[in-house]
């Protein structure tokens, strides 16, 4: 089991470089291309918010003065958090039976998980349009049905964009937690039933502690990508469910890039400080460090 | 709750369980895994359920335990069927064939685990996670984590974690498997001298025959889902009803024979122009075709032992001479055709013979059996 103290790492047999140049030289082409594409209109963005013609902070004042910033910023938070718990508590149920199928189910309910991915955001945003809209399916069939006398106002409320989202985000909780539940030896909760843990026990205390790095890794996923939402809220929400995402859009469409640049570097810090601060969560740490372990 | 603290301290106050298998059978998908198998588990005995991959042996444990339910058949423990009992009601310790140890838990977690599910309150658990590491012989080990230990200390983390709870039954599924020899030989001693000091019901499962004959009060050898024959190791190894039994505990050679007849207690077979007088179970009939077998280490060069009495014998060329630390081996092709393997201890008593040479070998009929 214990492998020699000389063995060549495998990558060693396929680039015949030293073993420390190897790796830089694997990783080269894309941090290259990170460089030239990303990093570099990044910091062209980023220098922008501060630079107007000349060196100063005026946009970062107006931020601060600015009424709508607070609201739209705890907006973004508040949807961020309320899509993340609702993956979290549709995708985990669903892990857990995709852990509990033969291979080949499995396979079948990993597709069903993956359909979303094969249309755009934008076609599945505007589907949520067609259904939750005042003559949508959803209105439609509630007064056909006589529950309701007039149609729901669903379309262009918070509501819209939590449950879009959700449906859109979904797979992000899905599989990282699916793959972790997956990969815990089949022996554990059979060693813990056998040493007198009922099945709610087995869970609570076997299961659902190992999968939490999937459920970390989900939990980030979502969370971040929630942060930096666009299409979806812009098309369900209402005129009060302005995001970031949004008001940096707009700023853009008024020409204003210094403010937008602005907006988007307080996006950027504020997801960054949000990772950081997340990874260093007690739970957190210990399940990062028995994964890279 | 009061009986498990009560009886904390080893071999006070313990019995084993007694378990009853009748007419078991396990089918998967039609294909039966375990046709048919009855034993008898004496409480406080030490059953080791013996045989090659797919004999059914695990199945058979799993029903057991309660993670397997028996197409057919009874289980009882201590006279009560356990058929309809969930794994966690039936207090039966287990350890896995990969230990199974919480990889989130460190090790006094892990041995206090089954206490906690019981509901035992947090002192009493601290004490017995404490008494049964030293029990285990890892003492001061509480606060590590699985990862940070061997396989042999995994090993007996996962054992005191099954016997912790002073279980009246433990199941073994093969835990010593994926450890080197050295390990597995001292803890196939310490595993005895648990069940000495525990007094409880043991049943093992392997493949490996030395650690059934070591270890067991009775070993049952199971094949393609029977129990083919159950006894204690000198029962086996010395009276195989079979010839699987007889091949797979140690090593065996066969003589093809027919039977001339019947002398006191002993048959007398023909094979290949040679006379052999072999003990039966049962007699077969005159001109029955039989296979008898021999020890490969029963067998002796007459030159070098010319006192034998009351001794079958044969001529035999060798084939092939092999030095195996111990012992010298010996292929040899008898007169009659048949190819047989003789051990002689090594050393100095004994000469090294070569290759080519023609001997005559001598063994007693107390060590020639049917089968």
């Amino acid at each position: 089991m214990r492998s020699s103290a000389v063995a060549l790492p495998p990558i060693a047999i396929i680039l015949p470089v030293s073993r420390r140049i190897a790796p830089a030289l694997l990783v080269a082409p894309l941090v290259l291309y990170m460089l030239v594409f990303y990093a570099a209109p990044l910091a062209a963005m980023l220098a922008r918010s501060v630079d107007d013609p000349t060196w100063t902070v005026a946009n970062y004042r107006q931020l601060i003065d600015d009424p709508v910033f607070p609201i739209v910023f705890w907006t973004t938070l508040r949807t961020a958090l309320i899509v993340t718990g609702g993956t979290l508590l549709l995708g985990y149920p669903v892990a857990l039976a995709m852990s509990r199928l033969s291979r080949g189910a499995a396979a079948v309910v990993l597709i069903i998980v993956l359909l979303p991915f094969w249309t755009s955001v934008l076609v599945r945003s505007y589907a949520w349009m067609v259904l939750l809209g005042r003559r949508g399916l959803i209105n439609e069939a509630l007064s056909a049905s006589g529950l309701i006398d007039a149609p729901l106002k669903l379309l262009n409320t918070p509501f819209a964009v939590q449950i879009a989202m959700i449906h859109i985000l979904l797979p992000y909780m899905i599989l990282p937690i699916a793959s972790v539940l997956r990969q815990i030896d089949g022996s554990l909760p059979r060693a813990a039933s056998g040493l007198g843990a009922a099945p709610f026990s087995v869970f609570t205390r076997v299961i659902l502690p190992l999968s939490m790095p999937g459920v970390a890794a989900g939990v980030l996923l979502v969370f971040v990508l929630s942060l930096g939402f666009y299409i979806t809220p812009a098309l369900v929400g209402g005129p009060h469910d302005y995001m970031l995402s949004m008001l940096i859009a707009q700023q853009v469409d008024l020409l204003n890039w210094p403010y937008a640049a602005c907006l988007s570097a307080t996006l950027l810090a504020t997801t960054l400080l949000i990772i950081a601060v997340f990874m260093r969560l007690p739970g957190v740490r210990d399940v990062l460090r028995s994964v890279t372990r | 709750m009061d009986s498990i603290v009560a009886t904390a301290t080893p071999g006070i106050g313990l019995r084993g369980a007694s378990v009853v298998l009748s007419d078991v059978e396990k089918h998967f998908d039609s294909v039966g895994a375990v046709r048919g198998v009855s034993l008898t588990v004496a409480a406080g005995e030490f059953l080791t359920l013996l045989g090659p991959s797919g004999s059914g042996k695990t199945t058979t444990l799993m029903m057991i335990a309660g993670f397997e339910t028996p197409s057919r058949g009874d289980i009882t423990i201590d006279q009560r069927s356990v058929i309809t009992q969930p794994p966690h009601k039936r207090n039966i310790g287990m350890v896995f064939q990969n230990y199974a140890l919480f990889p989130h838990m460190t090790v006094a977690e892990n041995i206090a685990f089954p206490l906690r599910q019981r509901g035992i309150d947090r002192a009493t658990r601290a004490r017995l996670v404490f008494e049964t590491l030293e029990l285990v012989r890892l003492p001061g080990y509480e606060t590590r984590y699985p990862r940070q230990l061997s396989g042999g200390q995994q090993q007996r983390v996962a054992l005191a974690r099954s016997i912790v709870f002073r279980p009246r039954l433990l199941l073994m599924d093969e835990p010593l498997g994926a450890l080197d020899k050295q390990l597995r030989e001292s803890l196939q001693l310490e595993m005895r001298r648990l069940h000495a000091d525990l007094g409880i019901t043991f049943i093992y499962v392997t493949h490996d025959q030395e650690e059934a004959l070591t270890m067991s009060d009775r070993i049952a050898v199971m094949n393609h889902g029977l129990v083919a024959q159950i006894g204690t190791p000198e029962d086996l190894y010395d009276r195989p009803c079979d010839q699987f039994v007889a091949s797979f505990i140690g090593e065996s050679n066969f003589f093809p024979c027919v039977v001339l007849g019947i002398e006191d207690d002993m048959v007398i077979a023909e094979s290949g122009g040679t006379m052999i007088r072999a003990l039966a179970a049962n007699f077969p009939p005159r001109g029955e075709t039989v296979t008898v077998a021999i020890r490969p280490e029963r067998l002796r060069f007459a030159d070098s032992h010319p006192d034998m009495q009351r001794a079958n014998r044969v001529w035999a060329t060798i084939t092939e001479a092999m030095f195996a630390g111990e012992r010298r081996r010996y292929q040899c092709r008898c007169d009659g055709g048949v190819s047989i393997v003789v051990k002689e201890p090594s050393g100095a008593t004994s000469r090294r013979r070569a290759e080519g040479e023609y001997v005559e070998l001598v063994w007693s009929v107390a060590d020639t059996v049917v089968v």
